[in-house]
């Protein structure tokens, strides 16, 4: 609960600083804010604690809200002249990514589905805005619009399949909810189902499954960048945390039921998310079908229950943060000098700066999932993870989709490296070399070592 | 002497790491950490006692809860894999010297990093550990070919790639579901030994690791991406790939596939047999009728290394020692091979054969040096290749006569198209072209005088490097023996 007030204090102290032309002191407010609720994730630790039955501060919450907390201070540190250049108002940024980041507190820690909801709401109400935050930018209003229609579309699903759960059962609350299942294993109400199918596609759309995919490239490569690293990392990471809750947790007993949509959902999206992602000339929007395929690689935690499950969605989460925000950071930098995103304006760059060359091949080694790089482990734990259920299939299935990947994942290696650019040479601020360092160390630390995040949850 | 193997098998990576901060005196630092490395493979193979148990054994876990310990040791097979890294990489860097490799660095930092990586596959005992060597070693040769290679690198190199990786996540599939029927948890080799899989279950495991290792060798109808990768990569690059990095699905084969599922070896190696003996005659055909110098040895490579496997397959003592033995021949023979053409390219800026020609008269250092490592490649009796590919040869014939017969074909090609490569390129008129050609010298005689050295020695006293792994091979026999008769 202290991580919410502290979250949200600092929203609302920065959103005051912004009225006063303090402008100096944004920054470092709002990474103190989140140090503090990155010392109270470190101090709840196995505490344990539960507010009213709504939310539960297990070590499950503690840990996604540490990932995210920690991937928000990264991209905050990129911030660096990125909202001054784009926007007159700067604190609004900060104060709605920080509101956002409060309601991902909620969605990662409720025991209730109501609660679910409204952190649900809180975070997207900001993306819905931080997206079009572009006044005059037409790809911004336009991915605002589109991101607005298509989330309200999902809550709505979201909605009615709470709706018709809480028919089934009487109560909004989670552990009621598993209770009834466990107890009426073999006569579950019939509106139940509907209502799990519906609460599936609700969250599929937020974390952009395939079929529910469609608005994730537009609205990724019309919003500010450093926004779309905020939806493709931090948010995407809270939207499975939420998935696992419900799904993992509560409705493990209906198993059985949901799996096999699931499992379509889960080939689908390996497919469209690799396979579009390879045609792509823009650099963004390679990188948002890239998303939508890691989205499938993380939904194997659900195909297969084990006792590992969430704990393994935090790894490969955790190493996707890592690497996209890498990506991301360094397409900041070469957009600045170029002015676009395209595939182009990556070659030579090797040249042009070998150590943000070197970063971004770790990145993208550790998106493709080669090892030694944090991503290998995370792709590593959800083959395992599907293996144990013996869908032999699936995995193989998988593994062609990987190879699909490292087609696109090298290519920005070889544009960087094999191409020869132009030769203006490339500048990192150092909040950006910071960012970058943290993260490749990071990424090469967990693939070699993952022992210290294997068993946290 | 415990922590030997741990030192060997780290100095590379810690020279990669010194030899990627030098500037200029980089090729010296990266020679000096692989002369090192060696001088500790020889001081490994004093203090190796040859029989069939594992030395120099570490063992330490390493991410506990997967069951995954970095657990490495050498046994005779072991040891001369991890031999022939430790010579060739030496003469690899030294037969770069020659060359001004952009950013010479990062080249010899990517050579000693795979070294390691080369180092890990050879030794290690958990299979968790050996894909993690068997990854680590194909990224740095990845980049030094499409960095450093010929005009289409990065077509050639992608294929490459996604074909070696393709195969290598089907033996990841594999090794997974062997740790999931591992009633211990973990990936220790002897405990994959000893399980108990039905013959479908063997059958899949076979196709899985069979797959990546013929993917490496590689094995015809897997071998597509090889002649392009070889004639596209700078020199020292294809002397890495066809020196040392084929021997890892070799040395794959004969590690894990054979003790693993001998039930599905029994049921599906005559196939494996048949695919290689295919391979060696269809790759000594292309090979007669090559115009480009590198792209021939490029498919002889494919005929001996199909030999080689057909040789595993057989089962039986002779095969198995002749793979050992010609594992090292090979290796080194092709170094030299390539190396020599290496020297005749960046003096004539060719590798066609029809362009070339006389240059033995300018460089008669060269001609001697050339030919008694092409003997050695066409197996002539007293070199090195003869022992390898006699006993290879013997143990077909106990395994199928016609097997032996298409095989031994392959000699005869092989002779045949090679000294005719030797007569167009070496002899005949200087023309205009070769009329400049300067001999060997510095650095490019060193290597090619040890090169030659090693393929008499070899050939004239085969007998240390045959007892090295003698022990080991007929323990391995044995065990697979014994592990089918007690199935059927």
């Amino acid at each position: 609960m202290n991580i919410i007030i502290t979250i949200t204090v600092t929203a609302l102290v920065v959103l005051y600083a912004g009225l006063f032309k303090a402008k100096k002191a944004l920054l470092p407010l709002t990474l103190l804010g989140l140090l503090v609720s990155l010392g109270f994730v470190a101090s709840g630790w196995n505490m344990d604690q539960s507010y009213y039955g709504m939310m539960r501060m297990d070590n499950f919450a503690l840990a996604f809200t540490g990932i995210t907390v920690l991937g928000t201070l990264l991209i905050f540190l990129l911030t660096q002249n990125y909202f001054a250049a784009n926007s007159e108002n700067v604190a609004e940024y900060f104060t709605l990514i920080l509101f956002a980041l409060a309601g991902i507190v909620i969605m990662v820690s409720y025991t209730n589905m109501s609660m679910l909801f409204i952190g649900l709401e809180i975070m997207s109400v900001s993306l819905y805005i931080l997206a079009g935050i572009q006044k005059h930018n037409f790809a911004s209003n336009e991915a605002s619009l589109k991101y607005f229609l298509m989330g309200a579309f999902s809550t709505g699903f979201l909605l009615f399949g709470i709706t018709l759960v809480y028919g089934a059962t009487g109560s909004f609350d989670l552990a009621v909810i598993n209770q009834y299942l466990v107890g009426n294993y073999k006569a579950v109400s019939p509106l139940f189902y509907p209502g799990i199918i519906l609460m599936m596609v609700g969250l599929c759309f937020k974390i952009g499954a395939a079929p529910f995919h469609f608005w994730t490239p537009d609205v990724y490569e019309g919003a500010p960048t450093l926004i779309t690293t905020f939806m493709s990392t931090v948010v995407k990471t809270a939207g499975f945390a939420a998935f696992l809750r419900l799904f993992a947790d509560t409705f493990a007993p209906l198993h059985d039921f949901w799996m096999p949509p699931l499992m379509g959902i889960v080939c689908l999206t390996l497919l469209i998310g690799n396979v579009t992602a390879l045609f792509q000339k823009s650099f963004k929007r390679m990188l948002a079908y890239s998303s939508i395929s890691h989205a499938g690689y993380l939904l194997f935690s659900l195909v297969t229950l084990t006792a590992s499950s969430s704990n393994n969605v935090l790894v490969y989460a955790a190493a996707y943060t890592f690497a996209t925000i890498i990506a991301f950071a360094v397409l900041i930098l070469v957009k600045r000098k170029t002015g676009d995103d395209h595939f182009d304006n990556f070659n030579g760059l090797a040249k042009r700066n070998p150590f943000v060359a070197l970063v971004l091949t770790v990145a993208m080694l550790s998106l493709a999932g080669i090892p030694l790089t944090a991503g290998f482990i995370g792709k590593y734990l959800m083959f395992l993870n599907v293996m144990t259920g013996y869908h032999v299939y699936l995995v193989a299935f998988a593994i062609l989709n990987a190879l699909v990947g490292f087609y696109y994942y090298f290519r920005v290696i070889v544009a960087m490296y094999f191409k020869e650019g132009n030769d203006t040479e490339l500048q990192t601020p150092v909040q950006y070399q910071l960012v970058l360092v943290f993260s490749v160390l990071i990424t090469i630390f967990l693939g070699i070592y993952p022992a210290v995040i294997l068993n946290l949850i | 002497m415990e922590q030997l193997l741990l030192l060997l098998i780290f100095l590379p990576l810690v020279g990669a790491l010194v030899t990627a901060f030098t500037g200029n005196a980089a090729k010296h630092v990266a020679l000096v950490s692989a002369i090192v490395s060696l001088a500790l493979a020889l001081v490994m193979v004093c203090n190796f006692i040859p029989d069939a148990s594992t030395q120099f054994v570490v063992n330490c876990p390493w991410i506990k809860d997967l069951g995954i310990s970095f657990h490495a040791g050498v046994d005779g097979i072991s040891m001369i894999t991890v031999l022939l890294t430790n010579v060739l990489v030496p003469l690899i860097i030294l037969s770069a010297y020659q060359h001004q490799y952009k950013s010479a660095n990062a080249f010899f930092a990517l050579i000693l990093f795979m070294q390691s990586g080369l180092l890990i596959v050879f030794t290690a005992m958990d299979a968790f550990l050996f894909y993690i060597g068997w990854e680590a070693a194909l990224i740095p040769i990845y980049f030094i070919c499409a960095i450093w290679g010929g005009k289409d690198r990065i077509r050639i190199n992608m294929k490459f790639f996604v074909y070696t990786i393709a195969g290598s996540l089907f033996m990841l599939l594999g090794i997974i579901y062997l740790y999931l029927q591992n009633p211990s948890n973990n990936f220790d080799i002897q405990a994959f030994y000893s399980l108990n899989l039905d013959s479908t279950q063997q059958a899949w495991i076979f196709w899985a690791f069979f797959v990546a290792f013929a993917i490496k060798m590689p094995i015809f109808p897997f071998h597509t991406w090889q002649p392009d990768t070889y004639r596209e990569a700078p020199a020292p690059g294809t002397m890495l790939l066809s020196g040392i990095m084929l021997k890892m699905g070799i040395y794959g084969v004969i590690r894990w596939l054979l003790p693993i599922v001998p039930a599905g070896v029994q049921d599906w190696g005559h196939i494996a047999i048949i695919l290689s003996i295919i391979g060696v005659v269809y790759a000594s055909v292309i090979a007669f009728t090559q115009k480009d110098a590198k792209r021939l040895v490029a498919y002889s490579s494919i005929g001996h290394v199909g030999l080689i496997s057909a040789g595993i397959f057989a089962l039986n003592v002779q095969g198995m020692q002749g793979a050992m033995i010609q594992m090292l021949s090979h290796g080194i023979n092709v170094v030299g091979l390539f190396f020599v053409l290496d020297i005749i390219a960046s003096r004539m800026h060719t590798y066609k054969i029809a362009e070339l020609g006389g240059i033995a008269k300018q460089a008669p250092k060269l001609a001697i040096v050339f030919l008694i490592i092409l003997l050695g490649a066409v197996a002539l009796p007293g070199t090195n290749g003869f022992i390898g590919e006699f006993l290879l040869l013997i143990g077909i014939y106990q395994y199928s006569l016609w097997a032996a017969i298409f095989a031994g074909l392959t000699i005869i090609f092989s002779a045949v198209y090679m000294l005719r490569m030797y007569q167009n390129v070496m002899l005949g008129k200087t023309n205009e072209l070769t009329i400049g050609f300067k001999d060997i010298k510095g650095s490019e005689q060193v290597v090619l005088y040890i090169i030659c050295a090693l393929v008499i020695v070899l050939g004239v006293y085969p007998k240390p490097i045959l007892q090295l792994s003698e022990a080991s091979v007929q323990h391995l026999i044995e065990q697979v023996t014994q592990k089918l008769t007690s199935v059927n």
